[in-house]
């Protein structure tokens, strides 16, 4: 996705220099030399990858080129990277991200009734971001907050005993 | 909020299942109303006690030491305030002290000593509460002194596997090397598990300091903390305690840390995977051997220990392997951060020496399902381990005895279920999470768990009942023998165990009576 304020030349000099930074730090703390040096150099991929999509939202398919000449590896490698991890987009989400957790102690709980009630009563599916664009509702797999389920995240801030009423209001506020 | 010295000390968890509850905003309605009134307090905020049901509890010091109070509402604030909380006057919420509480008193609070006592991020509390003896006493021995007190302890893997960790850091030290890594593995992934979250966000020095104590006995000067995505104030805390150990000298030259982040991948919290992941590839197994304390991060010695082991070793050290030792059971020597989790009256975290019986942790501690319904099933050590009927409660909670019962004790994670749990439905998710995580490496953990899924639906629409229970059986032996890693090894665990201990879920004339086939 390129926003228009940004020329895409721009944009791939931004990504070349978060990329590189990222990659230089990286090589630098692994503190090694040759042929494991050459390995460490791709060591700071994930954290390239983590920045790059805090600042653009996604992970765009016109930064696999520069990333895989950043670390030195395929551009099949990057794809293999970016598609492997659950966290990485490839398009942005919604103004807000809900969590919702649908692991074993969420599922004592009763998780799977939010997702239900999420599906009849919001028109949302895990995966999948409102029409309106303003939340993106993703399940995860625990979230350490096993004790209080079930749990979920928005925005990064954590929630427990999440209940129907409870997430109607939530999704409400949210999507006003 | 004041700060002047006659100021009142409440102190207010940041932990994240605190924070689930509200304690962000306690704590800002607790400053408003200090504000308004003119009351002198000073807020700190903490980790947690680890009392979940009972979050935010938030503490007082007072004349007669620290007096809590929970679960505290924002709404509270002025009723608690009106009846004298900051000189632990009495009220309907007041908890008296923490260590005289039923769940925290029959505790021994080793790993989790100050976690929720302390500010995680003053070094001077960390200090004035015993932080830094084990590090200090390990710069006067020698690296084979180290080794020798952690193997003296018995101190295993904590992460699942309950390997000795003596013998893995002693591998490391014998491996020469010019760089050698200490790995820390936060990638906590097992539902009903919280005890590392817990750790790092309320003593996160300790986990600094126990990694710097394994790179003096290895000779390793660089460390990485490999934290979940899902984690985000632990990542946050746990970055701010690097700065902080480096400002203090803890971290620097001799041995430094760096905190990464993951990526939503399960399989990450598998050793090989996470170096994989670490190395910025895709997470996927790799065969044993080589171990990873000869070829580990790019392909150097590395000790990779999970938070919890690498916690363990200040406490050792300062007191020495044998006290360690002189806890628990049999080979399961020391403490175990017990988590109770799902459906429970009183969820949270208890520390215990190995040896407690589930039924005392889930019925005495516990008090049993938060529904108000009986126990019927738990869970133990995560998606892999297997569950347990209620007949079974009275094996004690120690390695060997879990694994004799046909289970793993795994990250010391309980979860309950009540009587409305379909155990079908549990062992079907244990196949798909697998299908969901699966790295695709191996051929039995990446194909065998769709099949799962499919052959355990047929079963379920009642289609050739006995050829699809023998069919299952059958996968779960290839998958238990064919697999690389636990995740395809394991997920036979809970699939087996839920059909042997609760062969009524998987019969359908039973299920219609009970209504689950919906």
């Amino acid at each position: 996705m390129s926003s228009p304020d940004h020329a895409p030349d721009a944009q791939r000099e931004r990504v070349m220099l978060l990329a590189g930074a990222a990659r230089d730090e990286a090589l630098a703390f692994a503190g090694c030399k040759g042929e494991h040096a050459a390995r460490a150099l791709a060591s700071g991929l994930l954290p390239a990858l983590h920045s790059l999509q805090a600042e653009f939202g996604c992970i765009s398919a016109w930064m696999i080129e520069p990333l895989a000449g950043t670390f030195n590896i395929s551009q099949a490698e990057v794809r293999g990277v970016v598609s492997f991890y659950h966290d990485f987009r490839n398009e942005p989400a919604g103004r807000r991200v809900l969590k919702i957790c649908r692991a074993e102690a969420c599922q004592a709980m009763g998780c799977e009734t939010l997702i239900t009630r999420l599906k009849e009563r919001h028109a949302l599916t895990p995966g999948e971001t409102s029409a309106d664009s303003k939340l993106t509702i993703e399940a995860v797999y625990c979230l350490g907050n096993c004790a209080l389920g079930p749990a979920a995240l928005l925005d990064g801030e954590p929630v427990g005993r999440l209940d129907p009423s409870r997430l109607d209001q939530l999704v409400q506020e949210v999507r006003r | 909020m004041s700060t002047g010295e006659t100021a009142v000390h409440v102190f207010i968890p940041r932990d994240s299942a605190a924070l689930s509850a509200g304690a962000e905003r306690v704590a800002q309605q607790l400053a408003q109303e200090a504000r308004v009134r003119k009351a002198q307090v000073q807020i700190i905020r903490t980790g947690s006690r680890g009392m979940f049901w009972l979050e935010p509890l938030i503490e007082v010091e007072t004349a007669q030491g620290r007096i809590a109070y929970g679960p505290v509402k924002d709404s509270d604030l002025r009723g608690l305030l009106d009846a004298g909380f900051l000189q632990g006057g009495a009220h309907a919420l007041r908890l008296g002290p923490v260590e005289d509480m039923e769940f925290f008193k029959h505790q021994k609070r080793i790993t989790f000593a100050r976690c929720g006592a302390i500010d995680p991020l003053s070094f001077a509390d960390y200090r004035a509460k015993g932080g830094m003896t084990g590090f200090e006493k390990s710069c006067t021995m020698k690296p084979e002194d180290i080794i020798a007190e952690i193997t003296a302890s018995g101190l295993r893997g904590r992460g699942g596997a309950g390997f000795p960790a003596g013998i893995k850091w002693k591998t490391v030290q014998e491996t020469s090397a010019y760089q050698k890594y200490i790995v820390c593995n936060a990638d906590e992934g097992d539902s009903g598990t919280f005890a590392d979250r817990m750790l790092m966000e309320g003593d996160p020095l300790l986990l600094l300091e126990g990694m710097a104590i394994a790179g003096r006995a290895t000779g390793a000067t660089r460390g990485y903390v490999y934290i979940r995505s899902e984690y985000p104030h632990a990542v946050t805390t746990m970055q701010q305690a690097v700065a902080l150990a480096r400002r203090e000298g803890l971290l620097g030259a001799h041995f430094d840390v760096q905190i990464r982040v993951g990526a939503g991948a399960y399989i990450c919290g598998e050793e090989t995977s996470l170096l994989e992941s670490l190395e910025g590839r895709r997470g996927q197994v790799r065969a044993k051997p080589p171990l990873p304390a000869h070829h580990g991060l790019f392909g150097l010695p590395t000790v990779i220990n999970n938070v919890l082991t690498l916690a363990a070793a200040p406490w050792i050290l300062t007191h020495g392997g044998k006290a360690y030792a002189d806890l628990g059971v049999g080979r399961s020597t020391g403490t175990m951060p017990f988590q109770l989790a799902g459906n429970i009256r009183c969820g949270g975290l208890f520390e215990t020496p190995f040896g407690l019986s589930l039924r005392s942790l889930i019925e005495g501690f516990g008090q049993g399902a938060a529904s108000g319904r009986p126990v019927r099933a738990v869970q133990i050590g995560g998606p892999l381990g297997a569950y347990f009927a209620a007949s079974s409660f009275d094996t004690p909670l120690d390695y060997e005895s879990i694994a004799a019962a046909g289970g793993m004790l795994g990250h010391g994670g309980i979860v309950v279920f009540d009587d409305s749990a379909d155990m079908a439905k549990q062992a079907r998710f244990a196949f798909e999470f697998c299908a969901i995580e699966s790295c695709g490496k191996c051929t039995p953990c990446r194909i065998g768990s769709t099949r799962g899924v499919e052959t355990l639906d047929k079963l379920l629409a009642g289609e050739a009942r006995e050829r699809n229970l023998a069919l299952i059986g059958d996968l779960c032996e290839v998958m238990t023998d064919g697999s690389l890693c636990a995740l395809g090894g394991l997920t036979p665990m809970p699939v087996m165990s839920a059909l042997r201990a609760f062969p009524e879920d998987f019969n359908n004339a039973a299920r219609q009576a009970r209504g689950l086939n919906k």
